[in-house]
């Protein structure tokens, strides 16, 4: 193995033989990622106001709620002491980049709540109205004793989602840039201290969130047997293509700049790029899951691919994007650990299957806003045309 | 010794609440200033690479100014510190608030360095190619460097690690969520999380012994007074003297976190 520094053995610190942050640290960015990149993709319509994306931009909101309301959980599976993690809300500590967590994160999933709440109340008063039985005083919690609906609530109600999605625009940049910030802030791993490293936390959220909403998008059209909208998977490869070419851009930008300036960084760097973060950096995150999505994406764009063929290379590229921004989180936040601060070896990282933080605990903790989404899609119309399928129609405004 | 630190109304090591307050004012404003440079600045991986004497940042105005002197051409390597440490604070296995590096140096500039189990038990022979080929061997204690601008501190989402004025770098074990984020931003891999504590943890040069008038147990036991404590406001103390001879040297002086752990004899290929 090539060593650092003209290291004769591998050689770590003591308290350095393990990797500190692993699985529940990798996939904490990666879903804040989708939340902040979903919601992006329900603001392409409820801000920007691009009809394409009007059949999704209810959806895109479900599934970032669905995902923000796990975002906290790897964090507190990871803490040694997690009956403690309210003491950041009650003593947060400025000048820690992680203190602020507890607010921004609450703030956004309430933020959240609001948006669909509000985009929803029609169609609570309506059920609540219609309903009898078990579900009724359901139906009229949710409305919160207002049964009525006249079209100048839904005049305010529309400017108030118009005002909440333009908000939750820099709050949900705030939530995934400031991730990226915890990481880029800390100068003693080199792997990690950039100052780019939250610009790139955010465009990589964005990518990942687009391509989520694509693939359970096709998902769920499949399984209802519905048509696709296939402008609206056009205009979204379109825009995957522009955020992903940005994204890898900032992250070889990095990587050349610090192969460029050839100081002290690059010294223990390369040995790292090319020895322990080989196989999942080099060849997982740009040359399999980078290069092949981008060719692949500018050929769905400017060829005018159209139904099926649109449909194969959208989801092609959209899982590839997926894998290229969880291998982007593993090599980011694991790899800065396997250097050693000795400077003089590399630390070994062990998968770890069913302990505590393992890689089953990291599946059930990704699997439960999908299963979270299927039960909130039992009960709410998530797309479009659905409102009108369901008894006792509600005018939706989204 | 005689008790050198003030005592506080409950005995507990936090007990200095304004001063804290206060530093932690200064945390925080320095703190902003230092994120507005970090952002718009050049860049914080660029920590000047010519930069290879500690900042003038020696200058606190408190009673007592608490420094560690490690002279590595006295230390033999022998462990003592090590296991007095781990007996002292119930240090675990396979974690270390002190540990020893044996640095073997060869003529074509190649680094040999080991610390088997932190040194504790001290070092075999160097094997016999290793010692044909060798420039020059030395073992160099390692610890936490309570640093005066410590990045732990800093990053702790909760305020469990802080500064005493008296320069003890201390952890409140009732507060700590065991996050590690200390463990990440500690550039010199001093900090880990207790296995049995599950709280973070690092040497905390024994406040409570320094509290009673004692020195850390490392520096008693050490049989070649290669570990050396004292105050240096002292005039008469020899960390005061070694640091006004001006001869000493600091771990990764390009991190800036103006660390009161000073090495006498250290050569550069230590890191």
């Amino acid at each position: 193995m090539e060593l650092p520094h003209d290291a004769l053995v591998n050689y770590v610190f003591p308290n350095n033989t393990r990797v500190w942050w692993s699985a529940m640290i990798v996939i904490y960015p990666y879903i804040t990622g989708l939340i902040a990149g979903a919601f992006m993709v329900s603001t392409f319509y409820h801000v920007f106001k691009i009809k394409e994306f009007k059949p999704i931009a209810n959806f895109s909101l479900v599934a970032s709620l669905c995902f923000a309301f796990f975002a906290g959980v790897p964090l507190l599976v990871h803490l040694t002491q997690p009956q403690r993690a309210w003491e950041i809300y009650a003593t947060p500590h400025f000048t820690s980049a992680m203190s602020i967590f507890g607010y921004v994160y609450t703030g956004y999933l309430l933020l959240l709540m609001l948006e669909i709440w509000i985009i929803y109340r029609p169609y609570f008063i309506r059920m609540a109205n219609r309903t009898k039985g078990i579900m009724r005083p359901i139906w009229y919690a949710l409305t919160l004793g207002v049964t009525t609906y006249h079209p100048e609530s839904e005049n305010v109600d529309r400017k108030v989602t118009g005002f909440l999605a333009g908000l939750g625009i820099p709050w949900a940049c705030l939530l995934h840039g400031y991730v990226g910030f915890v990481f880029g802030s800390v100068k003693a791993i080199r792997w990690w201290a950039t100052p780019l490293q939250p610009i790139i936390f955010l465009s990589s959220a964005v990518v990942s969130g687009m391509a989520m909403i694509l693939v359970m998008y096709s998902f769920i059209m499949w399984r209802r047997r519905e048509p696709y909208d296939f402008p609206m998977i056009r205009k979204l490869m379109i825009s995957l293509w522009i955020a992903f070419v940005l994204d890898w851009a900032l992250e070889m930008l990095d990587l050349v700049h610090v192969y460029y300036r050839r100081d002290i960084d690059w010294e223990e760097i390369g040995p790292l790029i090319r020895g322990p973060l080989f196989w999942t950096y080099v060849v997982g995150q740009i040359a399999i899951t980078s290069f092949i999505p981008t060719i692949l994406l500018g050929y769905t764009v400017l060829s005018r691919a159209w139904g099926k063929k649109l449909l194969y290379l959208a989801n092609v590229c959209s899982f590839l994007l997926l894998a290229q921004v969880l291998l982007m989180r593993f090599n980011v936040v694991i790899g800065g650990q396997l250097i050693s601060k000795s400077g003089r070896g590399f630390v070994d990282y062990e998968w770890d299957f069913l302990g505590k933080e393992g890689l089953f605990t990291m599946m059930a903790i990704f699997a439960a806003p999908f299963v979270v989404y299927y039960i909130i899609s039992r009960f709410l119309p998530i797309f479009d045309g659905d409102m009108a399928e369901r008894p006792g129609k509600a005018s939706g405004h989204a | 010794m005689e008790n050198m630190l003030p005592n506080t109304s409950d005995g507990s090591v936090d007990g200095d609440h304004d001063s804290r307050r206060e530093f932690l004012k200064h945390l925080l404003s320095g703190t902003a200033t230092a994120t507005v440079l970090m952002v718009f600045g050049p860049g914080v991986s660029k920590v000047s690479a010519s930069h290879n004497q500690p900042r003038q940042g020696y200058n606190i105005q408190t009673e007592h100014e608490f420094a560690y002197v490690i002279d590595v051409n006295r230390c033999i390597g022998c462990g003592n510190c090590v296991r007095a440490c781990a007996r002292e604070n119930a240090v675990p296995p396979g974690v270390f608030r002190t540990w020893v590096e044996r640095y073997v140096v060869t003529n074509d500039g190649h680094v040999y360095v080991e610390s088997p189990d932190g040194g504790r038990e001290g070092f075999e022979e160097i094997n016999a190619e290793l010692r044909k080929a060798a420039k020059f061997s030395l073992t160099v204690p390692k610890m936490c460097n309570q640093c005066m601008d410590p990045p732990c501190v800093q990053v702790c989402p909760v305020g469990a690690r802080f500064r005493t004025p008296e320069g003890f770098i201390l952890v409140d074990n009732d507060h700590c969520l065991g996050c590690a984020y200390c463990v990440q931003a500690c550039p010199y891999g001093a900090t880990f999380i207790n296995p049995v504590k599950k709280v973070s943890d690092k040497c905390t040069w024994c406040y409570h012994r320094v509290k009673k008038g004692k020195l850390p147990a490392c520096v008693t036991v050490c049989p070649n007074k290669a570990r050396l404590f004292g105050d240096l406001k002292d005039p008469e103390s020899e960390v005061t003297k070694i640091f006004k001879e001006d001869k000493w040297m600091i771990l990764k002086p390009a991190m800036d976190t103006v660390p009161y752990c000073f090495y006498v004899g250290l050569p550069r290929e230590v890191i």
